[in-house]
C-alpha cells in the first residue's frame, strides 16, 4: 500500500524546524549547566539578531551576506557531483585581488573602481578553483583533496602579500592599507553597515535559481550530480566539461563573495578574513537542502546565530563558542534527519540485495 | 654550512613537529584504508588536547596523554554513528563532526577557564635521552632525545603496519576499503570493521591532541589544532597510503614546522608565510607526479550497502 | 551423517522483501556426496534460496537442515565455519589485492597472522590438490575472467568444507571453459564432497547433475533425481506451461528481397579499439548495418561486444579507423539503473536526459510532458502516478520506457545490450516484438544477448565477439557456439 503523499511533505517542512529545535535544546542546556543566566542570554540573544532594526540589517544580514553566496557557491558544485571544499580559499583569493585592484584602481578610477573589483573578485576565485579543477582532469587528483589543500596555500599567500607587496606603508602592522571610500561597495542605508553586497547576493540567487529551472546547462549540471552514469551513457553529456564547469562556477562565486567582504565590510586585507566562513557555508548549503531560495532563510539563520552569539557575548557574557555548538548541531541534526527517514523507511522495507 | 648544533636542533624540532601529524596522520590512514575519509579528525584532535589538559591537571601528564586517546575514540565514536549507523555523506559528516568537536572544546574550555584560574599549565613530559642510541651523530638526538609520546609513535608505527598487512583482520579491513561485497561473502561485516577502524583513527587522533599540550606547550587554547586534521589527510594522501609513506609525510610537514627554529637561528630573510605553504603545494606536486588516487582505496569514500 | 543422507536440506521457505515475495514455500533437499542442480528462469528465487541456505539472508519462515542438524544461521560467518562454502554469481575477490590475500580473507578461523610466503604455498597445495592452476602473486585485477573464476574455487575449497555452492558459475566462461568447470565439479563430487550448482543452462545442469530441483516463483515445482526425469519433464515444470516449449518465434525478420539494395546506416572501416593499459580490446573491423535489418551480436564477456556497440552507439570514440554514424542513435545499455535512467528523477527529466549534451538554451517543459504522456501512451507503459520518481515503475516498464525514450526522435539506428535481462518471460517477449517492429519501420538495430536462443530469434545477421575480433556467422547455434570459443 503507498505511504500517503502528506507525511513525506509533512515531515521535509518539520524536520528543519525540529533540527533548529533540538540545536536551540542543546545550547540552553549548556549555557545553564554553564551557570549562565539562561533568559538573560536567550534575551540579549535574540535582541542581537532580530530586536531591531540595526540587529537585523546590520548584524543579522550583513553577516549573511558572505555566508550566502559561499552557500550557492558550495551548493552549485555539491549538485553537480563535485565536492568543493575549497570555498575557503576561493574567498580569499576573491578578496586579496579584489583589495590589489582597489587599492591600484581606486585613485584612478573611483566609483567604477567596484566593478572592476568585483569582476577580479570572481575570476580570481575562479581561477583559484580552476587550479582544482585541471589538477583533477589532468592529475586525477580528488578534488576534496586538492581544494582543501588550496584552502591552506591560499591563507599563506595572504599571509605573505600582507607582509609583503600589500602591506600598510608603515610596515608595523600585517595588513593592507584601507581601501579608499570611493572603492569601496556603497552602503544600502544610511546609519546601518548592509552593502550592495546583500540584495547582489540575493540576485545570485534567483539566478541560480533560473539557471537550474530553465537552462539546459543547468539541467545537465542537475543530472551530472544525481547520476553520472547516466548523464554520460544517456544524456551524451560531457560529464568532465559540466563538473569542470560547475567548480569553476563555484569559484566564482566564492571569489565574488570576498571581494564583497573586502569592498563591503572589512575595506583591508588581514589575516583571518574569513572565520571559516567557507566551512560553514558547506552547513548553509546543506540546510537549505542544496536549493538556492531555501540557501538564503538558511544564510540567514546563519547570520541571526552569528549576530545573536556576538550579542550574547557582549551583554550577558555567555562566550560566543556557545554558538559555534548550536552550529553544529544543526548541521549533524540535518545530516541525521533525511538518513533517520531512509533508516525507518529501510527496517520497514528491506531493498532486494 | 650549517652547524651541526643547528642540524641537531633542527632535526630534533622537526620530530617533535611531526609526532603529532603522525599520530593523526596514521589514525586517519587506517580510516581510509577502510574507506572513510575522517574529516572529523579535527575535532578529534581538539577534544583529545582538551581532555588532556584537563586530566593531567589532576593526574599528571601521562594520565593525560591516555585520556586525549579516550576523547579522540568518542569523538570518533560520533561520526561513526552518523557514517555508519544513519549512512551519512562522509565529507558532510565529517565537516560537522569537526565544528562539533572545535565547539565543544572551546565551550568547555572557557567554562573550565571561568570556574578556575586562568590559563592554568600542566606538566609537561620532558625529553628522555635514551642512553647510547641519543649519542648518535645526526639523528640521535632527534629521534632518541625525545618525549615518550614519541616513542610510543615507534611502537604504534610498526603495529599498525603489522595488523593492516600480516593479519587476516587486517586484510578484512583494507578489504571494505577496496570492495566491501568480498569482505560481506566471506562472512565479515563491513559495518563493525569500518567502526574499528574507526575507532582506532579516534584513538590516534586524540593522542595526537594530548601531545600539543602534555608534550609541548603544557596548555590549552582554542584553535590550538591549528587544521592538523586537514593536513593528516593530506600526508595519507602525501605518502600514499602507506605507513612508512605517513612517516615521510609527517616529517616533511614536521621540517616545515621547525625552520621557524632554522631562520631564526641562521637569521635567515625569507617570505616565511610562503615556506609554510610549501608542503600544501609538494603535496599537489606529488599527487599530480603520481597520477593522483590511483593509490588510494577504491571504495574510498563510498557508503555501505545497508546491512540486507 | 544422517540417516537420509542429506548433506543440506531447506523445507518450507518463505522469504520477501518488502512487497515482493521472493520465496514461497521454496525447498531444496541435496544428499551427501552428489552434484545437484537448482534450475529455474530469472527471478525465480534461486538466488534468494542460496542466500538463505548460506546464511547471507534469514528466512521469513522454514526450515534450515545441515548434515542432518537443523540449524538457524546467524551470520554468514556461522555457515562458513560449520563447513558450507560458497562461490557468488558476481565475484566477490578484491582487484586490488594479491590471489593468497584474497583466499585468505575467504579463512574460516578468525583473525590470525598472515604470511605472504605461507599463504602462497597454502594456495599452492589447495589448487594442486584440486587440479586448478592459480598464481597466488598475482594480481587479481590482472586476471583474466576464467582465472578469476578458478580463484573463486579455490578460495571456496581452500576451508575443506563438505558442501559448496555456486551460483551461475558457468555464466562468463565461454562454452570450453564452462563444460571444463562442469567436467571438474564432477570430479570434486567424486572426492565425497557435496556440490550444487544454481544455472539456468539446462542442458548443462541435466548432462552433469546427479539431481535437479526447479523452482518457479518461488516455489519448488519438480524434485527428482537424474534416472527419474528427463529434460522434458525439467522444462514443463520451469516453464510451467505445456511441455513442448514455443519454439523461438519463427519470424526471423522478412528479409527485403534480394535485389532491393538497402542503405547502410552504420559503417564501420578497419575501426580499433585500444583500451586502458593498452589492451586491444577490439581489432580492425569493417561493419556495415543497413535500414531495416537487426544485426545480432553474441560474446562471452571480455569479446570486445561491450567496446563495439558502444562504438556503433556513438558513445565511445575508436582508436583507430573510421566510422559513419547518422546524428541520432538510440541506445539501451545493459545496466538500466545506472547508464539508462536516474532512479531518483521523474519520468519526465529522465525523457529530457535524452540530447540533453548537446541542448541550448532555455528547456520547454510542456513539450517534455507531452512527449512523455505520449511514450507512456504508445509504448504501454504502466505507471501508477505519473509525477514520481521512475524507480517506482518495474523492471520491464522502465525498459518500455527506456525504448520508447530512445526512438522519440526517430533515430535511424538503435543499439540494445541484453534488452531482456532481469525481466520476466512476458516483458521479454514483449520487448522482442517491439524490436521486430522497430525493424519493419526502417530502423537498423544491433542486439547483443548472451542468449543465443533469443538472438536467433530476432536477427537476420549474426556477428560473433572473440578476443576482440568480430566475424559474421552463420545462423546456427552450433556455429555461434563454437565462434565464441574461437574454435573454427
Amino acid at each position: 500500500m503507498p505511504v500517503p503523499r502528506l507525511v513525506p511533505v509533512l515531515a521535509s517542512v518539520l524536520a528543519p524546524v525540529a533540527v533548529i529545535a533540538g540545536a536551540v535544546i542543546g545550547v540552553s542546556l549548556l549555557i545553564m549547566a554553564a551557570g549562565y543566566d539562561l533568559p538573560g542570554a536567550a534575551h540579549a540573544a535574540v535582541a542581537g539578531s532580530v530586536g531591531s532594526s540595526f540587529a537585523i540589517l546590520s548584524a543579522t544580514l550583513k553577516r549573511a551576506t558572505p555566508i550566502l553566496m559561499l552557500g550557492l557557491a558550495v551548493a552549485i558544485a555539491f549538485r553537480a557531483g563535485v565536492l568543493n571544499i575549497g570555498a575557503e580559499g576561493q574567498f580569499l583569493a576573491g578578496a586579496a585581488s579584489a583589495c590589489a585592484v582597489g587599492l591600484a584602481a581606486g585613485p584612478v578610477l573611483g566609483r567604477s573602481s567596484v566593478f572592476l573589483e568585483l569582476a577580479v573578485g570572481a575570476t580570481a576565485g575562479a581561477c583559484w578553483a580552476g587550479l582544482a579543477a585541471v589538477l583533477k582532469r589532468w592529475f586525477s587528483i580528488m578534488e576534496v583533496v586538492s581544494t582543501l589543500l588550496l584552502n591552506f596555500v591560499a591563507v599563506h599567500l595572504v599571509g605573505y602579500l600582507i607582509r609583503g607587496p600589500l602591506q600598510e606603508p608603515s610596515g608595523s602592522y600585517p595588513q593592507s592599507s584601507l581601501l579608499e571610500p570611493a572603492a569601496r561597495l556603497p552602503l544600502l542605508l544610511e546609519g546601518q553597515r548592509l552593502h550592495a553586497g546583500f540584495p547582489l547576493a540575493l540576485v545570485i540567487a534567483c539566478l541560480v535559481w533560473w539557471f537550474y529551472r530553465s537552462t539546459a546547462a543547468g539541467f545537465r549540471f542537475r543530472v551530472t550530480g544525481s547520476s553520472r552514469a547516466a548523464a554520460a551513457s544517456a544524456g551524451l553529456i560531457n560529464v568532465d566539461a559540466v563538473q569542470m564547469q560547475a567548480l569553476i562556477a563555484s569559484g566564482a562565486i566564492a571569489g565574488l563573495a570576498g571581494a564583497c567582504e573586502v569592498t563591503g565590510v572589512t575595506y583591508a586585507l588581514y589575516d583571518g578574513l574569513s572565520p571559516g566562513y567557507g566551512y560553514t557555508a558547506i552547513a548553509v548549503a546543506l540546510l537549505g537542502g542544496l536549493h538556492p531560495i531555501a540557501i538564503i532563510a538558511s544564510a540567514t539563520l546563519f547570520g541571526a546565530l552569528g549576530a545573536g552569539a556576538d550579542a550574547m557575548q557582549r551583554d550577558a557574557g555567555v562566550p560566543a563558542e556557545f554558538a559555534a555548538v548550536a552550529a553544529a548541531l544543526v548541521v549533524l541534526g540535518v545530516l541525521a534527519v533525511p538518513s533517520v527517514r531512509r533508516f525507518r523507511l529501510r527496517t520497514g522495507g528491506e531493498r532486494r540485495p | 654550512m650549517i652547524e651541526t648544533v643547528v642540524l641537531d636542533g633542527f632535526l630534533q624540532a622537526m620530530v617533535r613537529t611531526a609526532t603529532p601529524l603522525a599520530f593523526a596522520a596514521l589514525g586517519e590512514l587506517i580510516a581510509e584504508r577502510a574507506g572513510v575519509i575522517n574529516i572529523g579528525l579535527e575535532g578529534a584532535i581538539a577534544c583529545g588536547a582538551f581532555a588532556s589538559f584537563v586530566v593531567a591537571m589532576t593526574l599528571g601528564p601521562e594520565a593525560g596523554f591516555l585520556a586525549g586517546g579516550i576523547a579522540g575514540m568518542a569523538v570518533a565514536l560520533v561520526f561513526a554513528f552518523f557514517v555508519i549507523t544513519l549512512r551519512a555523506q562522509q565529507i558532510i559528516a565529517g565537516a560537522a563532526v569537526s565544528m562539533l568537536g572545535l565547539a565543544v572544546s572551546a565551550s568547555l574550555h572557557r567554562v573550565v577557564v571561568a570556574s578556575g584560574s586562568p590559563s592554568a599549565h600542566v606538566d609537561t613530559l620532558s625529553a628522555v635521552r635514551i642512553p647510547g642510541l641519543a649519542d648518535l651523530p645526526l639523528v640521535g638526538t632527534a629521534l632518541f632525545a625525545q618525549p615518550v609520546t614519541t616513542y610510543a609513535l615507534y611502537l604504534l608505527v610498526p603495529a599498525v603496519s603489522w595488523w593492516l598487512y600480516h593479519t587476516t583482520g587486517g586484510i578484512a579491513m583494507r578489504a571494505v576499503g577496496e570492495y566491501p561485497p568480498a569482505v560481506t561473502a566471506a562472512g565479515h561485516s563491513p559495518q563493525t570493521l569500518q567502526l574499528l577502524a574507526l575507532l582506532a583513527c579516534g584513538f590516534l587522533a586524540g593522542l595526537g591532541g594530548a601531545t600539543l599540550v602534555v608534550a609541548h606547550s603544557g596548555t590549552f587554547s582554542d584553535g590550538m589544532s591549528a587544521g592538523r586534521g586537514f593536513i593528516a589527510i593530506a600526508i595519507v594522501a602525501l605518502g600514499r597510503w602507506t605507513p612508512r609513506g605517513v612517516v615521510g609525510g609527517a616529517l616533511v610537514f614536521g621540517g616545515v614546522g621547525a625552520l621557524q627554529f632554522l631562520t631564526q637561528s641562521m637569521g635567515w630573510r625569507t617570505p616565511y608565510t610562503l615556506v609554510l605553504a610549501f608542503p600544501y603545494v609538494l603535496t599537489l606536486v606529488a599527487m599530480a607526479a603520481f597520477r593522483g588516487s590511483r593509490a588510494a582505496p577504491a571504495a574510498l569514500g563510498h557508503t555501505l550497502e545497508p546491512i540486507p | 551423517m544422517n540417516a537420509e543422507g542429506l548433506a543440506l536440506e531447506l523445507r518450507g521457505i518463505h522469504k520477501r522483501f518488502g512487497a515482493t515475495v521472493a520465496l514461497n514455500g521454496a525447498s531444496l533437499s541435496v544428499r551427501a556426496g552428489t552434484l545437484h542442480a537448482l534450475l529455474g528462469e530469472n527471478g525465480a528465487g534461486k538466488t534468494t534460496l542460496m542466500h538463505v541456505a548460506t546464511g547471507l539472508t534469514h528466512a521469513d519462515s522454514g526450515e534450515l537442515r545441515f548434515d542432518g542438524r537443523p540449524v538457524r544461521w546467524r551470520s554468514r560467518a556461522e555457515a562458513i565455519t560449520a563447513g558450507l562454502s560458497a562461490v557468488h554469481q558476481h565475484f566477490s575477490l578484491v582487484p586490488a589485492m594479491t590471489v593468497a590475500e584474497n583466499v585468505a580473507l575467504g579463512g574460516r578461523r578468525a583473525w590470525t597472522r598472515f604470511s605472504a610466503r605461507t599463504a602462497a604455498a597454502r594456495v599452492r597445495t589447495v589448487a594442486a590438490a584440486a587440479g586448478l592452476s592459480v598464481d597466488p602473486y598475482a594480481l587479481v585485477a590482472d586476471l583474466p575472467v576464467a582465472a578469476q573464476q578458478r580463484v573463486e574455487i579455490v578460495k571456496a575449497i581452500a576451508n575443506d568444507a563438505p558442501v559448496l555452492m555456486l551460483d551461475e558459475p558457468t555464466a562468463v566462461l565461454s562454452p570450453l571453459e564452462a563444460a571444463e568447470l562442469m567436467r571438474w565439479l564432477r570430479g570434486f563430487v567424486q572426492s565425497g564432497r557435496t556440490v550444487v550448482v544454481i544455472t539456468h543452462r539446462i542442458r548443462e545442469a541435466l548432462q552433469y547433475a546427479d539431481a535437479v530441483t526447479v523452482l518457479r516463483s518461488g516455489r519448488t515445482v519438480l524434485a527428482a533425481a537424474m534416472p527419474d526425469t528427463d529434460e522434458h519433464a525439467v522444462l514443463a515444470a520451469l516453464l510451467g506451461e505445456a511441455p513442448t516449449r514455443q519454439p523461438p518465434d519463427a519470424s526471423p525478420g522478412t528479409p527485403s528481397s534480394p535485389t532491393e539494395p538497402r542503405q547502410a546506416v552504420l559503417v564501420l572501416r578497419d575501426m580499433t579499439v585500444i583500451g586502458e593499459s593498452g589492451v586491444r580490446r577490439v581489432a580492425p573491423t569493417s561493419l556495415s548495418v543497413h535500414a531495416g535489418e537487426i544485426v545480432g551480436v553474441a560474446g562471452v564477456d571480455g569479446g570486445g561486444q561491450r567496446e563495439l556497440l558502444r562504438v556503433l552507439a556513438g558513445r565511445l570514440a575508436p582508436s583507430a579507423g573510421s566510422v559513419h554514424l547518422p546524428d541520432s542513435i538510440g541506445f539501451v545499455p545493459e545496466d538500466r539503473l545506472r547508464d539508462a535512467i536516474i532512479p531518483g528523477l521523474s519520468l519526465v527529466d529522465n525523457l529530457a536526459l535524452r540530447g540533453a549534451g548537446s541542448r541550448h538554451g532555455r528547456l520547454r517543459w510542456p513539450d517534455f510532458s507531452a512527449a512523455t504522456r505520449s511514450a507512456i501512451r504508445d509504448f504501454d507503459v504502466l505507471v501508477a502516478d505519473q509525477q514520481g520518481a521512475i524507480s517506482n515503475l518495474s523492471g520491464g516498464n522502465q525498459q518500455k520506457f527506456v525504448l520508447a525514450r530512445e526512438l522519440a526522435g526517430n533515430p535511424r539506428a538503435l543499439i540494445v545490450e541484453n534488452p531482456t535481462r532481469g525481466l520476466d518471460v512476458r516483458a521479454s517477449r514483449d520487448i522482442l516484438e517491439r524490436l521486430r517492429a522497430i525493424r519493419a519501420a526502417g530502423t537498423a538495430v544491433v542486439v547483443y544477448s548472451s542468449d543465443i536462443e533469443e538472438l536467433l530469434s530476432i536477427a537476420d545477421r549474426i556477428v560473433v565477439c572473440f578476443a576482440g575480433v568480430v566475424r559474421e556467422t552463420a545462423l546456427d547455434a552450433d556455429v555461434i557456439g563454437r565462434a565464441m570459443v574461437g574454435a573454427a
